[in-house]
């Protein structure tokens, strides 16, 4: 598993000067995120474990404590690759009853920052919704990603995200039956 | 319908059924506030969660805001929530600490054993003011093991009683740990759509294990586990409508059996906390508490699951078709570690919203509350088991729970019927039945 990472990822200093390289960069995860939210929202669960390291950890906390430590407190979601797997062959199966037909989704992804370059890893932080629409029923998951993300092959690949709803309780949705 | 006919009860004919107007109908669930959550013990929190003096969380109990503190004597408090002068909420965060809590309508403060300690311009009451007299108000509370319940009925019978059979069970799992076991940090708060009394039969029902969790049967068996098998189960009556299903366990339990998801290093630990349990208890309940699960209900709305993790779920009704659910996990105090972290991931694999099988749980009750509206049908079975002497897959705690809430919304007098002469303290002796596929989490 990735190492232990504890939110929230310091912001980066304001009003610097952008570089050519900062704006590349910029694009380029921004264009990893966007990507991410349409192969979701289009139920291509294979495309989506290829946008992540073999490392990686896949983190979602409770409402009730979005600073969590996974490894100490109870999540809603704590996924090493292997599980993520699990969860993708789940989720395609006519079995998992809670999206079996599948919902309607629609990712919004916006405020995408940049939060450091250390060596190979890029931290960055988003704000996310997520609308959800089944059975008659229609409502946001609404919250923030902070991901760290890394070069694979030349390829920029995510290796930490962590989800954190702003919700105070899961009352429209019942469960965290998609990925968020 | 006729309140007191909402229960079909005829062991005689083999027949058990429950009307459905108890599951949707406002009048009855006006009913329920009244005659059982007005009446009973409810669950309201943990010990462990306010363990030091000041401490203090709050919680919504059947409608009531209520909260509780460790007092600066370290005395457990339970106050209502609501301040003695003009009524605004006293305390107004989840959990915290405090010295004093202040009201912030006018300033009234109270120290943590609910006593009035400071008002603005206390002169303005005249010279009878007792100050003695205000205090924030408390309903009758106690704690079991750590488990603390209110009641806001004088008549109700202690909660030692009331418990009945169930304090067993609570000990089987407190007994688990010699440091006693506490609440991690981290709640699952969710609403399902649906009845509060589906959790509580959906919570303990063996039958629907392998049709609906399937997800998670292949995927731990893609883990190299053989999650089927002959097993052994029985489901009981507790007394006062507290029933358990329990059975061999299918899956890993950090306390304590080894399992391939766990891998193999941490075979020797688990051995290891599996040998403590034989110094301490004995060979046969020492197995009874590593190897067997239980699906536990504590009348009316508490499940306490000691099943691939320890899991406390209340369920709060919220109209008769929706419930509000909050969900804790149980570790024993200072574990740990790769321990704990197992017991976490155990925990997730199947449980909580974000898990492979609970979603579908949701799904399940929401699905059968639409079904109902669908009229044509006006009752639903709970037979199954009656005649024969009760697996772990059967339904005989679900019919004790009916039977108990019967006579509590129709104001009619208890009669304890155990199933099979089955009384609270006695095993049964069930014997493996090859088509048996028993129970996995909930
Ligand atoms: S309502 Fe609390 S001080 Fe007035
Ligand atoms: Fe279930």
């Amino acid at each position: 598993m990735a190492s232990e990472l504890t939110p929230p990822f310091p912001l980066p200093p304001v009003g610097q000067p952008a570089t050519v390289e900062s704006m590349l960069l910029q694009h380029e995860v921004e264009q990893l995120l966007y990507q991410e939210a349409r192969i979701l929202d289009d139920w291509n669960l294979d495309a989506w474990l290829t946008l992540y390291t073999t490392d990686a950890r896949y983190v979602v906390p409770t409402t009730d404590l979005p600073d969590a430590n996974p490894d100490t407190d109870l999540v809603f979601i704590d996924d090493d690759y292997q599980r993520m797997t699990g969860r993708v062959g789940r989720l395609k199966s006519r079995h998992a009853h809670r999206e079996y037909p599948w919902s309607r989704t629609r990712r919004l992804i916006s405020n995408v920052m940049v939060t450091e370059v250390d060596g190979d890893e890029i931290g960055a932080t988003a704000s996310v919704a997520v609308w959800r629409f089944r059975a008659g029923e229609s409502a946001p998951y609404v919250g923030r990603y902070d991901v760290r993300m890394r070069r694979v092959d030349g390829q920029l690949k995510l290796c930490y995200k962590r989800a954190m709803l702003d919700q105070e309780a899961l009352s429209d949705h019942g469960a965290l039956s998609i990925i968020f | 319908m006729d309140i007191n006919k909402l229960v079909y009860d005829r062991p005689d004919l083999g027949k058990f059924k429950v009307h459905r107007s108890s599951l949707v109908s406002q009048d009855i669930h006006d009913l329920e506030l009244r005659r059982i959550f007005d009446r009973c013990w409810l669950y309201l929190g943990h010990e462990s969660e306010i363990p030091n003096a000041g401490d203090y969380a709050r919680r919504v109990v059947a409608e009531r805001p209520l909260f509780f503190a460790r007092d600066r004597g370290g005395e457990l408090r339970v106050f209502h929530n609501t301040c003695p002068h003009r009524g605004a909420l006293i305390c107004r965060t989840d959990r915290g600490n405090a010295r004093v809590f202040q009201c912030f309508y006018h300033a009234w403060s109270f120290n943590t054993s609910g006593e009035l300690v400071g008002m603005p311009d206390i002169d303005g009451y005249g010279p009878d003011f007792d100050r003695a007299e205000i205090a924030l108000r408390s309903p009758r509370y106690d704690s079991y093991r750590g488990f603390i319940f209110v009641c806001f009925d004088d008549e109700t019978v202690p909660l030692p009683e009331y418990l009945a059979g169930a304090a067993e069970y609570l000990d089987l799992i407190c007994d688990q740990s010699v440091d006693g076991m506490q609440v991690i940090p981290g709640s699952n708060r969710y609403s399902i759509k649906a009845n509060w009394k589906l959790l509580g039969e959906n919570s303990m029902d063996g039958y629907h294990a392998i049709p609906t969790h399937r997800t998670y049967f292949d995927y731990m068996s893609g883990q190299g586990a053989e999650m089927l098998g002959n097993r052994k189960g029985f489901g009981r009556a507790l007394g006062n409508g507290h029933g358990v299903m329990e059975n061999d366990a299918i899956y890993g339990r950090p306390i304590a059996m080894w399992h391939p998801c766990f891998g193999e290093e941490a075979r020797p630990e688990i051995q290891r906390i599996k040998d403590d349990l034989i110094d301490r208890f004995g060979r046969t309940k020492a197995l009874r508490m590593s190897e067997k699960s239980r699906n536990l209900l504590i009348f009316p709305n508490l499940i306490i699951n000691d099943v691939m993790a320890v899991t406390i779920r209340v369920y709060q009704p919220a109209g008769p078709a929706s419930m509000d659910v909050t969900a804790w996990e149980m570790a024993p105090a200072g574990e740990s570690g790769n321990l704990l972290r197992r017991r976490l991931d155990s925990f997730l694999a199947f449980l909580g919203p974000g898990g492979f099988a609970t979603p579908d749980d949701i799904e399940a009750l929401e699905s059968c509350q639409q079904g109902f509206r669908s009229g044509g049908v006006e009752w639903s079975d709970l037979s199954r088991g009656l005649t024969r002497s009760p697996r772990g897959n059967d339904e005989l705690q679900m019919r004790s729970f009916w039977r108990r809430w019967q006579s509590l919304v129709a104001d009619l007098p208890y009669v304890e019927q155990y199933e099979h002469g089955l009384t609270p303290g006695e095993i049964p002796e069930v014997a493996p039945s090859p088509e048996e596929a028993s129970y996995a989490g909930d």
